[in-house]
């Protein structure tokens, strides 16, 4: 039987859901509706498992169609809709180019290694800790590359291209600064594109198949396909094309054999195959095929003269960079604002800090701590930056878990955005109004940093930008106003801070509440004043 | 409308969009042209039209747009777009405004209109939502972000006494004619916010100005470049949770307008229009002991409108 334009639609699949994810992330103008966005990422295994597991709505159960497509065909996810397949993918298809004496060859499987990650992975999380989830989960992975490394540069392109056109006295585009994402949050998608990217350009897809956790669990359940990948004795005539272009190295030339648990349903070898020697084999067609078991212990023969050994010291590189990480990323707190001449005297008292601040609709920090998968969608989506990847701010276990970052902007008042986004329901979907009443902190305001306290001048910077007028000004010394905190009207979307302009510690801060509460309405007074269009003017 | 009605009407440059293409050359020719200044006044107040009827009169009282703006010139027109918020809210200046007054300078033959802020709120949300994007556009205006440092360059304010330096948005560097065009509106930090407080939005660090005494950082920008021409929107008056507002409850509908070539009268109008002193407010009276305009209302020349 013949199927090879199948991998014609496998790579017109796996682009399409490549580039619409990319566009997804990169996106910095808000142009990408949300639902459609939803639509898109529905069927990411990840998020959309965690999503059911929060809501228990089957209307977000795209993970379950993927286990049924694998129990169907086996890991075809890993090679349409998985996004970090196909970047592997396109680095190998350049591998090819550059590289073109060096070939794929069959190598033996990692077992240990990847299911060892596989349960480590999920022991962690069914006891509520998802940091080793979020470091490897393949979509998340591709989320991180696109807003923390891809889009600088696109925006950087962007810059560019919007100061040629203006100097032109075009004003298509518009410049667009890098705000919430800092040098500490660029260590682990850095060391993890190195790691995948050198993966993929030397050896396809070992990724996938050992350190991948999706990749894994689809490798179990993928044992038990209907439809399954094999080699026809009959039809085959040992040319070994099938193994040379296999990105798995788990096809084996000589013994004819396909370790389908690795294979990622590329279809490669459908393409290259001269005869009719690749096949599928059902529980309805298997007399009419001869076909090979694999040896035992799912090995290809051993000690084989050929056979490429992984080193030693790549497989020790993945159990080390994660520690490594950790060091790396411990440099304290974000430092991103640019050095300043501060003619004012410097503020003195340190913010004290309780909580960080998780996103409007997350319910709390713990429900979005253990929901959170660090893909950073919300973060590239936030308007105003203020979702920014944290570092320590929700402890040694949220790393990368994106917190409201003041330093960088302030919540907008009337948005939404990364409720309606996020993938996994870690930030789950508030209508406007209700989430304008959602306590996420409450400002502090420390009287001993304030301009109108120690430089005697007017500034009312927080109360300006406060969108419920939790913080207001009141009459005080002379004829100056100073700001008063009423707590229970405040959001903590942090305006205030964001606006204040001590340095380097700030007068007003927000403090997280761990679980959300409700804000009160604010007050709608009346102006007591009519207006008569016939009356003479004031002057 | 008579022959010399229709023309008083064109030089005054109260031409709706349709009329100004019917008018062509003829039109710009005319407005451009100085015309005699029989009465010429320090300000113009209106009150009791729509924003764009009133500017309609005010600038026809001043001789028209054609007296301030020339063919071929690049005009930057700086409303407040600072917050996302609706027009009725009163926390943006009036988009009919900003739309009218595009119109008008592009039809006295002015190459390019600008329109931008540096706004506080998300910029491309106070864009939108204060309608002030759209009108400008649709009006013929260009209009640019001001949300990048790199649009911004230093500059020296010799005159100025806390604020020495700022970086400047660039636009204010290039045009050759700057129209001032803010909201007048309560404000918790300024106490009022009219036009001297609007030109805040052209530069890229506020917060210098609110950590070294705001009021005279606010008077000393004053002296790096006086408007051409300062229109105080007072149509939807803020009066009080300014300068963003919490609701439509703090809105007043005053539907008034100030056209001042004296960034400080105009000012200083606005203030009494509010309901405050003009001196009580520190940055008007820096201002004016800077030089940079009067206070003193009572020895202008002030053409009164109501509609």
């Amino acid at each position: 039987m013949k199927f090879e334009h199948l991998k014609f639609v496998r790579v017109g699949v796996s682009l399409l859901f490549f580039v619409l994810t990319a566009i997804i992330f990169l996106d910095f103008s808000n142009l990408v509706p949300p639902a459609f966005a939803g639509g898109v990422l529905y069927l990411q295994f990840v998020p959309s498992m965690l999503k059911f597991v929060t809501l228990l709505s089957i209307g977000v159960a795209g993970f379950l169609v993927v286990l049924v497509l694998t129990i169907l065909f086996g890991r075809i996810y890993c090679s349409t809709i998985c996004p970090l397949g196909t970047f592997q993918d396109i680095i190998g298809f350049i591998s090819r180019r550059v590289r073109k004496k060096k070939i794929y060859r069959v190598t033996p499987p990692h077992n240990l290694l990847r299911y060892s990650l596989l349960g480590a992975t999920a022991v962690a999380l069914l006891l509520g800790n998802g940091l080793l989830l979020n470091l490897l989960d393949p979509f998340s992975n591709f989320g991180r590359f696109c807003t923390n490394l891809f889009r600088p540069v696109l925006l950087g392109v962007n810059n560019a291209g919007a100061w040629l056109t203006e100097t032109a006295g075009l004003y298509w585009l518009y410049r667009v600064d890098v705000k919430n994402i800092g040098m500490e949050a660029l260590v682990f998608p850095l060391l993890m594109l190195t790691l995948v990217g050198w993966l993929a350009y030397r050896r396809g897809r070992l990724y996938c198949n050992t350190v991948c956790p999706v990749g894994a669990l689809l490798s179990l359940i993928s044992r038990y396909s209907l439809v399954r990948i094999a080699i026809d004795e009959g039809d085959c005539k040992g040319c070994g094309l099938c193994e040379k272009v296999c990105k798995s190295e788990c096809i084996d030339r000589k013994l004819k054999t396909v370790d389908f648990d690795r294979c990622v349903g590329c279809f490669n070898c459908f393409d290259v195959c001269p005869r009719d020697g690749m096949t599928f084999l059902t529980p309805w067609n298997r007399g009419k095929f001869t076909v090979r078991p694999l040896p035992s212990a799912r090995r290809p023969a051993v000690k084989r003269t050929d056979q490429v050994q992984v080193p030693a010291d790549e497989r020790r590189r993945q159990i080390i960079f994660g520690p490594l990480l950790a060091l790396a990323a411990w440099q304290g707190v974000p430092q991103r604002e640019k050095k300043q001449i501060v003619s004012t005297k410097a503020s003195t008292v340190p913010e004290l800090r309780t909580s960080a601040v998780s996103p409007p609709g997350s319910r709390s920090v713990e429900h979005f701590t253990s929901t959170c998968t660090a893909c950073h969608l919300c973060v590239s989506a936030c308007p105003t930056r203020v979702l920014a990847p944290a570092l320590l701010q929700y402890g040694v276990f949220g790393i990368l878990q994106p917190t409201l970052e003041y330093r960088s902007g302030f919540c907008n008042y009337d948005c939404v955005i990364c409720g309606e986004v996020c993938p996994t329901g870690a930030i789950l979907p508030l209508p406007l109004e209700e989430k304008k009443l959602v306590q996420l902190g409450i400002a502090k305001f420390v009287k001993e940093n304030c301009i109108v306290e120690t430089e005697g001048t007017d500034c009312g910077a927080c109360s300006e930008h406060c969108p419920t007028k939790a913080v207001n000004m009141v009459p005080y010394k002379g004829k100056l106003v100073i700001p008063e905190m009423k707590p229970d009207y405040c959001i903590g979307c942090g305006a205030c801070e964001h606006a204040c302009p001590t340095k380097p510690y700030k007068a007003i801060y927000v403090d997280g509440n761990p679980v959300h509460k409700p804000a009160r309405k604010p007050e709608a007074k009346q102006i007591d004043q009519k207006v008569d269009y016939k009356e003479d003017f004031p002057f | 409308m008579d022959r010399r009605e229709f023309i008083r009407r064109s030089v005054g440059g109260s031409i709706v969009a349709g009329s100004a293409f019917a008018l062509g050359d003829y039109g710009r020719l005319l407005a451009a042209t100085p015309s005699p200044k029989p009465n010429a006044y320090d300000l113009v107040a209106v009150k009791g039209g729509e924003p764009d009827d009133m500017f309609d009169s005010a600038i026809e009282a001043l001789g028209g747009i054609g007296a301030f703006v020339k063919k071929g010139q690049k005009v930057l027109v700086k409303p407040n777009i600072g917050w996302d918020v609706t027009p009725e809210r009163g926390g943006n200046t009036h988009p009919k405004l900003v739309s009218r007054l595009v119109q008008h300078c592009l039809n006295a033959g002015a190459k390019e209109v600008y329109v931008f802020d540096h706004t506080c709120d998300n910029w491309i949300k106070t864009y939108k939502n204060s309608g002030v994007e759209k009108a400008a556009k649709d009006a013929g205006a260009k209009v640019v972000s001001g949300e990048s440092e790199s649009y911004y360059h230093e500059v020296d304010l010799p005159k100025g006494k806390r604020l020495t330096k700022a970086k400047v948005h660039e636009l204010l560097l290039s045009a050759d004619v700057f129209i001032n065009a803010p909201i007048l509106k309560h404000h918790s930090s300024s106490r009022v916010t009219i036009g001297l407080k609007n030109s805040m939005g052209m530069v890229w660090d506020r917060g210098y100005w609110h950590r070294n005494d705001l009021h005279q950082c606010i008077a000393d920008f004053g002296t790096y470049r006086k408007p051409d021409l300062t229109v105080v929107d007072a149509y939807y008056v803020m009066k009080q949770n300014g300068p963003r507002g919490v609701s439509l409850s703090d809105v007043l509908t005053m539907k008034s307008q100030i056209v001042a070539t004296d960034p400080v009268a105009a000012d200083a109008a606005a203030a009494k229009i509010y309901g405050v002193e003009p001196r009580d407010i520190p940055h008007i009276a820096y201002a004016e002991q800077m030089g940079l305009g009067k206070t003193a209302l009572e020895t202008l020349n002030i053409k009164r409108i109501k509609l």
